[in-house]
């Protein structure tokens, strides 16, 4: 009820919005512009020019050491295709964005939700809780990795040795790595989606949850139809992001199959970005490590795009 | 007492609900501290107690406090250096971030021009470009103009932060009253008084997820730096501890220690992991007491 009543009135300012909005045209026009100015000089240095030159690169030929530019014609492309760990990377990334993407985004919700239920300390201590582990980075990761993952030295030992993994390469197989890769990623990552999704609940008008309570809507009922549609744009938001960032997963494949000490069975080239370095770093082919990275810029791109238009993300909407 | 409780609890979420919402939190909060609290206990073990000892048991005070003056002692205390370098230039690209993407995510927001729609593909696409794709070009650009290996080549690529435009761009098209800004118009106020006056102090929750995501970001950064500078007294913490751990460490494979160099374990893994923890943890405090404030209480009666 309380919802519906305020679509009405949205309509109804939209209506006054769109004549003042004619009067305003020329002055509001050129203070956006005057707005994005400093922004856009920025995009352009750091962004969207590097971009530009990677799309150049992706047709530069390096087989001499130096870049040819537009030498290459697609052949970058093709090397890429041809690569015989191209199918293999490809199938493992497919997979993990099958579990990874729809898994993280709804524990991301629920968590925050429920967090939400009842706001106050106990909430923001386990908020801040769940964060930290977002903030390790390089050594501690590595470490943790290697301690959490090796049955006789976690502390989830009993659990690991409950569930039937006995060594480390009980653990960490071919079949088992997506999961793993996304036990670790939801790790470090999960702790800041779940503040931003808070942070979008505690955004909800006031208003509109106490005509909830006057409803008589409980708090499963309040955060199932009224939270939940009201935080769509971040959650949309982060499936963009989370969506493009898996597809160009990196750090997690390569510190299990970096770590030679621990005699991992995880193949050097796991995911699509490694095979992206292999291109680069291995073989010095900085043309075809460009063409990959646009191939998966254009993954990430192309899901973004379907979820703009099927939501209607862009609109400026009240 | 038992009213209090109840009311704490239980209402509007039901007696099973409770427990199931509790039970659900405390197995994440299982999954999201024990490896922590692993961690701040490591440096307390030498590497050979790493296996002997119950996982989360306590080594000794002693190594603890060796490990921690290993880190601090090495080069003279070049942690130290690091430590200010990352923190003075995350500090300065999160001020300047903020003050060109704030309102730039709300000219896209509010205001309606033509180019609106590709400048939100631009930034969408900007933010989506792959690391790997970006550090060549980014190199060969500082390069060009005599930038690489000084802090602006750390700073100035992190100025340039879409992540936050786009978060700017939605906090204010979802939940900024256009009531609030057209009767401040009709009142006269021009555009720029509408953002500096209204649009910017509605933004306080706002600042304060940015002011956490920016710094994170950037203060973990390690390829950037890593491949910008080489200069060891202008390195960031992640590539000053990164070049420590790979010339010393244990976690280094192949790894021969050279007589009479301070030996880096696993225990002094743990210690730089935790001083590159800590800011982080603190920023996040700060900023959430931001979050936390109901932005637009009371702004617009409905």
């Amino acid at each position: 009820m309380a919802n519906l009543s305020m679509r009405v009135e949205d309509q109804s300012t939209k209506k006054v919005r769109h004549s003042s909005s004619r009067r305003y045209w020329n002055r509001r026009t050129n203070v956006a512009y005057l707005f994005l100015l400093p922004y856009i000089l920025f995009m352009l240095a750091f962004g969207l020019g590097p971009g530009i030159y990677a799309l150049i690169i992706s047709f530069a030929d390096y087989s001499s050491g130096l870049p040819r530019y537009f030498a290459a014609g697609i052949k970058n492309y093709l090397a890429v295709f041809k690569d015989s760990r191209f199918a293999f990377t490809f199938t493992n990334i497919g997979k993990f964005l099958l579990i990874s993407v729809p898994v993280g985004i709804a524990l991301v919700v629920l968590l925050a939700l429920l967090l939400h239920m009842r706001p106050g300390r106990v909430a923001s201590t386990l908020r801040t809780l769940f964060f930290i582990p977002g903030a390790a980075a390089g050594p501690a990761v590595v470490l943790l990795v290697i301690f959490m993952l090796t049955p006789q030295v976690s502390p989830f030992g009993f659990l690991l040795k409950l569930m039937g993994f006995n060594a480390f390469n009980d653990l960490i197989t071919p079949g088992s790595l997506a999961f793993i890769f996304l036990i670790m990623g939801f790790f470090v990552g999960a702790g800041m989606w779940i503040a931003i999704q808070y942070g979008a609940l505690e955004g909800i008008s006031p208003e509109v949850m106490e005509a909830a309570t006057m409803d008589g809507c409980n708090e499963w009922q309040k955060a199932l139809y009224i939270k939940l549609p009201l935080i769509r744009p971040y959650i949309i938001y982060q499936f963009i992001l989370i969506f493009a960032g898996n597809v160009q997963l990196f750090v997690e494949p390569q510190l299990l199959s970096n770590q030679t000490y621990i005699h991992a069975n995880v193949p050097l080239v796991w995911s699509p970005n490694q095979l992206a370095y292999s291109f680069a770093f291995d073989l010095g082919n900085f043309g075809a490590a460009a063409a990959l990275a646009l191939i998966m810029l254009i993954i990430g791109l192309g899901a973004s795009y379907l979820m703009v238009r099927w939501t209607g993300f862009f609109k400026i909407e009240n | 007492m038992l009213t209090r409780w109840f009311n704490r609890n239980v209402r509007g979420i039901g007696f099973l609900g409770s427990i199931l919402r509790w039970v659900v939190l405390l197995i994440f909060l299982i999954y999201f501290v024990i490896p922590m609290i692993w961690l701040l206990i490591a440096p307390s073990k030498d590497t050979s107690q790493f296996s002997s000892l119950n996982s989360l048991a306590f080594g000794s005070w002693a190594q603890y406090i060796t490990a921690w003056k290993n880190v601090f002692s090495y080069q003279n205390g070049e942690v130290f250096l690091w430590f200010r370098n990352s923190f003075f230039y995350v500090l300065s690209s999160l001020l300047v971030s903020l003050a060109i993407g704030l309102p730039a995510g709300y000219a896209l927001a509010i205001l309606r021009f033509p180019g609106r729609s590709l400048m939100l593909w631009l930034t969408l696409i900007t933010m989506l470009l792959p690391a790997s794709a970006l550090v060549l070009p980014l190199f060969m650009e500082l390069n060009l103009v005599h930038l690489v290996n000084t802090p602006w080549a750390v700073i100035l690529p992190a100025c340039f932060f879409p992540f936050g435009v786009y978060l700017t761009y939605i906090y204010y098209s979802s939940s900024l009253p256009s009531e609030l800004l057209d009767a401040a118009r009709v009142d006269g106020a021009s555009e720029f008084d509408v953002f500096i006056n209204i649009a910017l102090p509605l933004a306080k929750p706002l600042l304060g997820l940015l002011a956490f995501i920016c710094f994170n970001a950037n203060w973990n950064n390690y390829f950037g730096p890593y491949v910008l500078l080489n200069d060891d007294k202008l390195f960031t913490l992640p590539v000053g501890i990164q070049t420590v751990l790979g010339s010393t460490s244990a976690l280094q494979p192949g790894f021969n220690p050279t007589p009479g160099a301070i030996h880096f374990g696993y225990a002094e893994a743990a210690v730089a992991g935790l001083v590159m923890i800590v800011p982080v943890v603190i920023i996040f405090l700060l900023s959430q007491r931001y979050v936390v404030s109901g932005a637009f209480t009371g702004s617009v009666k409905g």
